[in-house]
């Protein structure tokens, strides 16, 4: 059933720069970390005869922290680290609750952010919040290191604009000005741990002491081939009071920005209309 | 390629390929078959174990992953002539049926009650929602973790004593 193990091989550098430099030269080869993902594939026979660049070792990608207005996030961080770490409870806690989603603890022990991002699942549980956090993916290879706007960097599902060669080295979040009045993450799916989302919301909400809208932020998963935020509901309430009107006004543009689709874990329908929902519910929260 | 790790306190080694499922490695080549098979895919937690103190599934653990560290499995827990404390308390509790799940349902309660956790029924739950058992239900399981987490702190504050 699996893939062949005896003809499988596993490189293991120990530095970035050896990191880069081996997938340079194997250019086949599949980034394997933490293996949440790729390990099920490889277990069901679908990646036989692959080379596996492991990056587990590269210790400076682990690392969490702040610098000049920006949390720094190693791709190699865990779901568990980010969960349990001060800064990412205090600042950005609908990531901390998107990573507490994610699977079991087993999973969230060994699933890193960075494979999370590069695996680009449509379902990904931290991407509405990186999405609203207004994240960006850092990439390096043996010609250098960019850095892409999170929503940029998702091309299709499972794509995302990685050329040959790249890896994932951060994720950076800028720290907001001030915290946002408002938050919601929620994640709707079968079973408490381990589904994979139907519907996966996150939203902050800034408003002025006059009661409107400062700026709105909404993202969904599982909603379209890439995580989507709602560009047209979020216009819609600009400058303006949140009124049951306005409310209604923004809920009915939800469909504009996000193309679900039915699958074996649910229908566009309930997608649409959950979602609907989880927009209508935040904008209403009495203050 | 030649690993070498620490399996329940031993250091050990193994020669074959690193993309050999640590699972595998545990029950062919080291003759520790406490730890299960369960899904094989990382959705139900039969086949944890502990990873430098840290509950991981070996399904999803290629061996060379493991290279240096240390790995702790059921058999770590007792003998069954002298059952560790959660052990005991899994039969006291009657918390086990057809005991595919328990391996694995003991080694995540294990990392839990070796970090301090409560005696709470949904800190447990939480903690305990990656293992999936078919037969008994939890609230036995999750009594069982209860009794033994109360002990763990019984012993921690005896000790501070």
């Amino acid at each position: 059933m699996r893939g062949d193990a005896e003809a499988a091989s596993i490189l293991r550098p120990r530095t970035p720069a050896e990191a880069v430099r081996l997938f340079e030269k194997h250019r086949n080869a599949l980034p394997i970390a933490g293996g949440t993902d790729l390990m099920v594939a490889w277990n069901a026979g679908g990646l036989a005869g692959r080379t596996f660049l492991d990056v587990s070792l590269l210790r400076a990608w682990a690392r969490i922290r702040q610098a000049r207005g920006v949390l720094a996030i190693g791709s190699l961080a865990t779901h568990t680290d980010l969960l349990r770490h001060p800064l990412v409870r205090r600042r950005f806690p609908l990531l901390a609750e998107a990573c507490a989603t994610v699977g079991g603890v087993q999973i969230q022990n060994r699933g890193t952010i960075g494979g999370n991002v590069a695996n680009a699942s449509p379902a990904g549980d931290t991407f509405p919040p990186l999405a609203v956090y207004e994240a960006s993916v850092v990439v390096v290879s043996a010609g250098g290191r960019r850095e892409i706007p999170f929503l940029e960097f998702f091309t299709g599902p499972k794509r995302t604009c990685m050329a040959s060669g790249e890896l994932v080295e951060a994720v950076l979040i800028p720290l907001p000005a001030r915290p946002p009045k408002r938050t919601v993450f929620r994640k709707v799916g079968t079973r408490a741990a381990q589904a994979i989302s139907k519907t996966v919301a996150a939203g902050l909400l800034w408003l002025r002491r006059d009661g409107t809208v400062e700026e709105l932020r909404f993202a969904l998963g599982s909603m379209a081939p890439t995580v989507r935020r709602l560009r047209s509901a979020e216009a819609c309430v600009k400058g303006r009071r949140l009124t049951p009107d306005v409310v209604r006004e923004a809920v009915a543009l939800v469909a504009k920005d996000v193309s679900p689709i039915d699958d074996v874990r649910s229908t566009a329908e309930y997608r649409l209309a959950v979602s609907r929902n989880l927009l209508f519910r935040f904008l209403s929260e009495p203050r | 390629m030649r690993i070498r790790f620490t399996v329940n306190g031993k250091l050990r080694s193994y020669s074959g390929s690193g993309m050999k499922r640590l699972l595998d490695v545990l029950r062919e080549d080291l003759s520790l078959p406490g730890t299960k098979e369960g899904c094989g895919e990382g959705e139900c937690g039969a086949c944890t174990v502990l990873l430098d103190g840290q509950a991981v599934v070996s399904c999803l653990v290629p061996v060379a992953q493991v290279a240096g560290r240390r790995v702790k499995t059921v058999e770590s827990l007792g003998r069954p002539d002298r059952l560790g404390p959660l052990q005991e308390a899994f039969l006291a509790e009657g918390a086990a049926q057809c005991g595919i799940c328990t391996p694995g349902m003991l080694m995540t309660a294990s990392a839990y009650v070796q970090r301090g956790g409560r005696a709470d029924d949904g800190a447990i739950r939480r903690e305990l929602a990656g293992n999936l058992c078919r037969c008994t239900g939890y609230q036995h399981i999750v009594s069982a973790v209860q009794k033994a987490a109360r002990r763990g702190t019984a012993r921690r504050t005896r000790r501070r004593a």
